[in-house]
């Protein structure tokens, strides 16, 4: 190989670290449900990065775990879906049982988890997501 | 576990898959969710340690079913059909003024694995299951079998649950009502039989499913072989009585004694008896406790049957020098650990009911 080849090699590597080390690894969220209420109502995450949220319901009662904007929890509201569960953000999780979903979250923002369950969210299931850009 | 006696009242819950619009003495949930209460009259009498509880589920109509869910202060050794009369004579002996209107009725004559079902029975339009286990077991059982329950029911379980794992699950089937002729207003009462020694009622479950600000209403009879004690103190100060009106407390009267004693299954009224009437008319975020009852004479309601210890999240009523000795208990244990938790950010706490 010559000296220009070796060069090259030795450029794509440190492209290839330093692309490496400029993306932030995959993260995990646990969230658990007790007494219908989420133990943690308050998340940051960034932007681009695949995160994976553990939900864990204690409860011997079902709860949803949605996560959306405004317009998407509006729509919920008035939903007549019996259960969750093709969508990554959209979970139904089975009286003391747990489920995870996987979301990478592309644009910085606000956005709210909340079981829509009949009363569920009145009752003070409901949390904040922020995705830092 | 613990022995309560003479509970209960009460109840509230949960409703079958598709639930009717049918009204019961206990809370109802619609299947949207909503609660459905109506006043809620319950008798508990306790005689020769042994709790007589009388409730009724009242035919409001329509099709399908809904349930009912019910703390036990201990296992009941017999579930049958009530008396025809006995909740209305109890209101009428505290309402003189509807005697014409008694006289009418009385003529008419009318994983967790689940809980461990204890005893099923049905009468009329109902199916009884008497459970045993603790909050998500007795949860779990309602869920599998069509009882959609609020959100705040698995803390009311556990809250029960701590201190008896006895339940009373109520089905009622609205169209096996319909079935057995049974009009618009027909009520079916139960009458538990529970050999225990310690007795109390159970009121917080009367604001299951509840928003905060809603009101629960509910009258309940107690008759004793003496004047009892109540923790709460009914009509007591604000705090310590929150929400309870001590709206009657006497000498039951021959009368009331021997019309009570004529009904199906009361004949072990006793000659001699106290009627206490209570009645409740609070918040149902102040409805956070159960009534304790000590009947021995002894003047000491138990602060545990009453949901204040250990449990609970209030205090009951203490002599002054345990208040101070708590009170330092609490600066030395508790202020450090509140400066700590202060440090640290929470999330809102959801509120009572829904």
């Amino acid at each position: 190989m010559s000296h220009r080849s070796r060069l090259a090699v030795a450029a794509l590597l440190v492209a290839a670290t330093v692309t490496a080390g400029c993306a932030r690894s995959p993260m995990t969220v646990t969230i658990t449900i007790h007494h219908s209420a989420f133990d943690v109502t308050e998340v940051s995450v960034p932007a681009g990065v695949p995160v994976t949220f553990v939900l864990v319901n204690e409860d011997p009662i079902d709860h949803e775990w949605l996560i959306g904007d405004e317009a998407f929890h509006d729509a919920h509201r008035t939903g007549t879906h019996a259960s969750h569960g093709d969508v990554p953000a959209e979970v139904t999780i089975p009286a003391l049982e747990t489920r995870q979903t996987t979301i990478t979250f592309d644009e910085p923002g606000r956005l709210a988890y909340i079981c829509h369950l009949p009363a569920h969210e009145a009752y003070g299931m409901v949390g904040t997501l922020t995705v830092e850009g | 576990m613990r022995r309560p006696l003479l509970s209960l009242a009460v109840a509230a819950t949960a409703i079958l898959v598709t639930a009717a619009p049918t009204l019961a003495c206990g809370g109802l949930i619609g299947p949207n969710g909503a609660v459905n209460l109506l006043r809620t009259t319950t008798f508990a009498g306790y005689h020769d340690g042994v709790e007589h509880y009388v409730t009724s589920f009242e035919f409001a109509g329509g099709g399908g079913a809904f349930g009912s869910i019910t703390p036990l202060p201990d296992i009941p050794s017999n579930v049958e059909r009530g008396g025809d009369w006995t909740l209305q004579r109890l209101v009428l002996e505290t309402a003189p003024e509807q005697r014409l209107a008694f006289a009418a009725a009385e003529t008419s004559g009318a994983a967790l694995d689940e809980a461990e079902v204890l005893l099923e029975t049905t009468v009329d339009a109902l199916d009884i299951t008497i459970l045993r286990g603790g909050g998500d077991e007795v949860g779990l059982w309602a869920k599998n079998h069509g009882f959609r329950l609020p959100p705040d029911a698995p803390e009311v379980l556990d809250f029960y649950a701590d201190r008896s794992p006895i339940f009373m699950a109520a089905a009622f089937d609205a169209d096996r009502a319909a079935e057995l002729g049974q009009a618009l207003g027909d009520g079916t009462p139960i009458h538990l039989t529970i050999p225990t020694d310690n007795p109390w009622v159970p009121l917080r479950i009367l604001a299951l499913g509840k928003s905060a600000a809603e009101t629960v209403q509910a009258d309940v009879y107690l008759l004793t072989d003496d004047r009892p004690a109540l923790l709460p103190k009914a009509g007591a100060a604000f705090g310590e009585s929150a929400g309870l009106i001590l709206d009657h407390s006497a000498a039951a009267t021959d009368s009331l004694l021997a019309d009570l004693r004529s009904d199906a299954g009361m004949e072990w009224v006793p000659e001699e008896a106290w009627l206490t009437k209570v009645v409740v008319d609070a918040s149902a975020d102040e409805l956070n406790f159960d009534l304790a009852i000590d009947a021995s004479g002894a003047e000491k309601p138990s602060p545990v049957d009453a949901g204040f210890a250990p449990f609970g999240p209030m205090s009951p009523p203490r002599a002054p020098i345990a208040l101070f000795l708590g009170l330092a208990a609490v600066l030395v244990i508790g202020l450090p650990i509140m400066v700590d938790r202060a440090t640290r950010s929470s999330g809102p706490r959801p509120w009572a009911g829904a």
